[in-house]
């Protein structure tokens, strides 16, 4: 692994979003979208918005990152450009984590937008502050990155790729305690949702949002985030392969 | 032979479980030369190619390449693939695309700036530097493709098709700069499904149905079949074959 190869492909990765801004856009504008539409659904009920809110700041860039960066191996795959890379002398790692970091800092830009608009014009008050919801934001979308990646091999075209968002990441967030709290599901549900990483991703919003000091379950969820993160891209770079057979 | 650069041994690629793609090829590849790999589309040319640059796991068999097995990680900084298919990245320019694969390639930063120019000169792309390569010609592209193979020239090119669908002046010129590159030293894999182009090629390769058919210079393969030209002497060989 080299740092310049690291960050040479980090740095492509952001200009190949500087020149669609469409897409930048996109990332950007719709979790705004969405969460002033679910700001009116709770008109009525606004102590609901004040946690679910919080919480969706967790899924957005999880969401986002997942699609992006499956669509954006899978074109690697398909348009040679992995076939060309995998002949040159680069590691896969490289790779791997140049998207990493490229789509980690997007979803920082995102997530301060978003933050911005819910913590800032909404008013949504989180007692742990700004700094810590961006962190667990930026591990949200590093964890979508990773299953991103690892799902992206079991596609074999962007059709397939984009599809595979419900079936990896859908039941995750159903289960994650967002619509009802996890004691409520049937035993099974909390298990699974136990070994869910999505659980964890908004638990740490719910932390920052219901503790002013940093809490030790904050802690726990964001190793957990990064450790499945961590595996999620290991596998990944596994899928990517030198060889065809 | 002792100065073939790439020996291949034996060698059976079988696809998806039940295509045989290549079937037992055996041949050395010489150094400093032009070797066209000539066949019809789905002949196997790039299951070759593929299996040459280390991308393709062999069903059996083997391929050498200077000496290390074909996929060494030694090797890939001494070689470089065009693919057939135009392997740019559409939403980057010229000038970005290049940088890129350089500096995967290990080009120093300080030589970067040159080297770029000088390959844009030589694909005749300079006044393209900055434009997407999504907004190119699919001409200009290609070149785009030939661009990056180019970097650092290694000692051994593998260009798949690098010529198709290019004006014939600009066909022109790349085969001069293939010659040039042959004449220093340079080992150039070319393909092709265009049987004039295999006039200009140092060696040949006629490849079908996963077969190597013959091998040699254009000359000695008319001769071996009392032809006139390379595509006489193909159609004489799979006629023989059947």
């Amino acid at each position: 692994m080299s740092i310049r190869k690291t960050l040479a492909t980090a740095k492509r990765v952001l200009s190949q979003l500087h020149h669609d801004p469409r897409t930048i856009g996109l990332v950007i504008m719709a979790p705004i979208l969405l969460i002033t539409i679910l700001k009116y659904v709770f008109q009525s009920e606004p102590k609901v918005f004040d946690t679910v809110a919080p919480m969706m700041l967790g899924i957005f860039p999880l969401l986002m990152m997942f699609l992006i960066t499956s669509v954006a191996t899978l074109r690697e795959r398909t348009t040679g450009t992995l076939d060309r890379l995998m002949t040159e002398p680069m590691s896969k790692l490289d790779l791997v984590f140049g998207y990493a970091l490229a789509f980690s800092l997007f979803a920082l830009v995102q997530g301060v937008a978003v933050s911005f608009v819910t913590l800032g014009l909404f008013g949504v008050t989180v007692l742990g502050g700004t700094i810590p919801i961006l962190i667990a934001a930026v591990l949200a979308a590093l964890l979508g990155i990773a299953l991103g990646l690892f799902v992206s091999a079991f596609a074999t075209s962007e059709f397939q790729a984009v599809q595979l968002v419900i079936p990896a990441v859908f039941p995750q967030v159903l289960v994650c305690g967002l619509f009802v709290p996890r004691e409520h599901m049937a035993k099974l549900l909390q298990w699974l949702a136990d070994v869910f990483p999505v659980t964890y991703s908004v638990d740490a919003m719910k932390q920052v949002t219901i503790h002013s000091q940093w809490s030790a379950t904050l802690t726990r969820d964001m190793v957990v985030v990064i450790g499945y993160a961590a595996v999620a891209l290991m596998v990944g770079s596994i899928t990517i392969r030198r060889q065809d057979k | 032979m002792n100065d073939s650069v790439v020996q291949v041994k034996n060698v059976s690629v079988v696809l998806g479980g039940y295509y045989h793609a290549l079937k037992h090829v055996n041949v050395d590849l010489p150094a400093g030369k032009v070797v066209g790999f000539i066949g019809p589309s789905g002949a196997g040319k790039t299951t070759l190619i593929r299996s040459i640059v280390g991308r393709q796991r062999l069903s059996s068999g083997s391929i050498t390449i200077n000496g290390m097995p074909a996929g060494s990680a030694k090797l890939r900084s001494q070689m470089s693939y065009m693919t057939q298919e135009v392997s740019v990245y559409n939403d980057l320019t010229v000038q970005e695309n290049l940088r890129y694969f350089a500096t995967m390639f290990g080009i120093a930063r300080k030589e970067m700036g040159k080297a770029i120019s000088d390959i844009l000169r030589t694909v005749d792309m300079s006044d393209h530097a900055s434009q997407l390569v999504g907004k190119l010609s699919g001409g200009q592209k290609q070149r785009v493709s030939l661009a990056i193979a180019l970097i650092g020239y290694p000692k051994l090119m593998v260009l798949d098709e690098p010529t198709v669908g290019l004006d014939p002046v600009l066909r022109e010129q790349l085969w001069q700069l293939f010659r040039e590159l042959a004449a220093k030293g340079t080992t150039l894999i070319i393909s092709s499904h265009v049987m004039d182009e295999a006039e200009r090629c140092d060696d040949l390769l006629l490849i079908r149905n996963g077969e190597l058919l013959a091998h040699g210079s254009p000359k000695a393969l008319c001769e071996q079949t009392g032809t006139r030209s390379v595509e006489q002497s193909f159609l004489k060989l799979v006629g023989v074959k059947q």
